[in-house]
């Protein structure tokens, strides 16, 4: 009986009523938080001392940042489940997840960028943390590659849950090489603002940023979810119900 | 098969265990590629056609090459590994013998590791060997050649494993070479960083170890696990 909520994840129709009704429960929370949050952090929060103004692309970068890894943590787990109990719609999690996690990928590298102009006076630098969202974001590019390279889709699923699996092991190895491959040729640049020494008015924002884009991930996630099911059951006899009652 | 690796009667009796099934393999990969020897000389020659345009497109001075030379052999050794990867299971899958493997009842792991292993043996070292003149001809000293050879040797090896993952993945697609690149390097990122921090610090006359031990990490880490995951993504091409 415990084990029912797990079983019937694995059915699509149960999914796609879910995300549908669940849908709302995400997106206003998470507008109502980040526009609380950019408030907080636009105007509220006190500049910097050193940055000035310009430190507050961290409410827009950080939580990106903070998502592309996020993201792919729910691909991955997604992939893995979809795997071992070969269910459906944990690969229609993860095929959902692709493209979000390369636009928060991409959305982090060009925050950072515009980051770098006023920090360091140069858009880009061989910073190890920008670097290793660029190769994130080749990991996310390799992935949404594979997948639609097969005709068949479920060799897609299957075969590109595979390679999210191996990233998985693989991130954190690259995370670690490019930081030690940096710290070699040049002193940390600039800011790290992970120290301790951020001052809570803050820190408090940035916090509901990311509470916010978490919120905001889930509800996009559920939308396309739904997106997916739709092109993946389209002959099932359910979804005609659905659609017609 | 081609009937090479055929097993004496004595030993099917004995039923030979993963270990030898994947020596046999091994031995048949290797008969098969001293047979078609251009499988072998290609990508040392890519390898040395990518080492010789960084001069001409860079500078003839050693002194500015020499400090570039790492990178250089790194970037010519991931590629020249790499092109030879999009073979690695092509023909055996296009003949059937993969599939013949995989419904042997012996472990498709131990016999993909045989493959892995036969790549890193006909690519991976006689790279690892060339790698030494290369540099030479890039301007390291004569005294720091022959330590190149060891941290070339293990990234390969490493290279060999994670890229039969990738080669097992792309098995169904057609004209995979690029898509290839596209999952395998960014994965090796790691490669090619504690790669060239070893062989800079071999030119450069000081101790590598550090780097080569991570390397080696990384190596052991797809030792142990890569011929899992290929073996797992064969099965998937394969249905």
């Amino acid at each position: 009986m415990t084990w029912t909520w797990f079983h019937r994840l694995g059915s699509p129709p149960h999914i796609y009523r879910l995300a549908t009704r669940l849908t709302p429960w995400f997106a206003w929370p998470a507008a109502l938080i980040i526009v609380a949050a950019l408030y907080g952090g636009l105007v509220l929060a006190p500049p910097d001392y050193q940055q000035g103004d310009g430190f507050r692309m961290v409410y827009v970068h950080a939580p990106c940042a903070w998502m592309s890894l996020m993201v792919y943590t729910t691909l991955a787990v997604a992939s893995a489940v979809g795997l071992i109990w070969r269910m459906k719609v944990a690969y229609a999690v993860a095929a959902s997840c692709a493209p979000i996690g390369a636009s928060f990928t991409a959305a982090a590298l060009m925050t950072g960028m515009l980051f770098g102009r006023p920090m360091w006076g140069t858009y880009w630098a061989w910073d190890p943390q920008l670097t290793f969202e660029l190769v994130l974001l080749f990991i996310y590019l390799g992935y949404m590659g594979l997948r639609s390279s097969f005709d068949d889709p479920q060799r897609a699923d299957r075969a590109s849950s595979m390679l999210a699996v191996v990233g998985f092991i693989d991130v954190p190895i690259i995370h670690f090489s490019t930081t030690w491959w940096n710290s070699l040729h040049q002193a940390p640049s600039v800011l790290r603002f992970g120290k301790p020494t951020i001052a809570l008015p803050m820190l408090i924002p940035l916090l509901m940023m990311l509470l916010g884009f978490t919120l905001y991930f889930v509800a996009i996630l559920l939308v396309r979810l739904r997106g997916e099911i739709l092109r993946r059951e389209r002959s099932a006899s359910w979804l005609r119900e659905a659609i017609v009652s | 098969m081609s009937g090479s690796a055929v097993l004496p009667a004595a030993e099917v009796r004995a039923v030979p265990s993963a270990f030898d099934v994947a020596v046999l393999a091994l031995a048949r990969d290797l008969r098969l590629a001293f047979r078609k020897r251009e499988q072998l000389i290609q990508p040392l020659a890519f390898f040395a056609i990518v080492t010789t345009l960084f001069p001409l497109a860079i500078t003839p001075r050693l002194a500015q090459l020499r400090e570039v030379a790492p990178g250089v052999l790194w970037v010519g050794a991931l590629l020249a590994s790499l092109l030879a990867l999009e073979f690695l299971f092509r023909d055996d899958a296009q003949d059937g013998t993969l599939e013949q493997y995989a419904l042997s009842g012996r472990s498709l792991t131990w016999l993909l590791f045989a493959k892995t292993a036969a790549h890193w043996l006909l690519t991976g070292v006689p790279l690892a060997l060339v790698a030494p003149l290369a540099a030479g001809a890039l301007g390291a000293p004569a005294a720091s050649l022959p330590s190149i050879i060891a941290p070339v040797a293990v990234g390969t090896l490493a290279l060999s494993l994670l890229g039969a993952i990738g080669a097992a993945l792309t098995l169904g697609v057609k004209r995979s070479g690029v898509l290839l690149s596209l999952i395998t390097l960014p994965l090796a990122v790691p490669i090619l960083i504690f790669g060239a921090r070893a062989t800079e610090l071999a030119i450069a006359g000081e101790s590598f170890v550090a780097p080569l031990e991570l390397l080696g990490a990384f190596a052991v880490l797809g030792l142990t696990l890569a011929p899992l995951a290929a073996a797992a993504a064969v099965r998937i091409s394969l249905e």
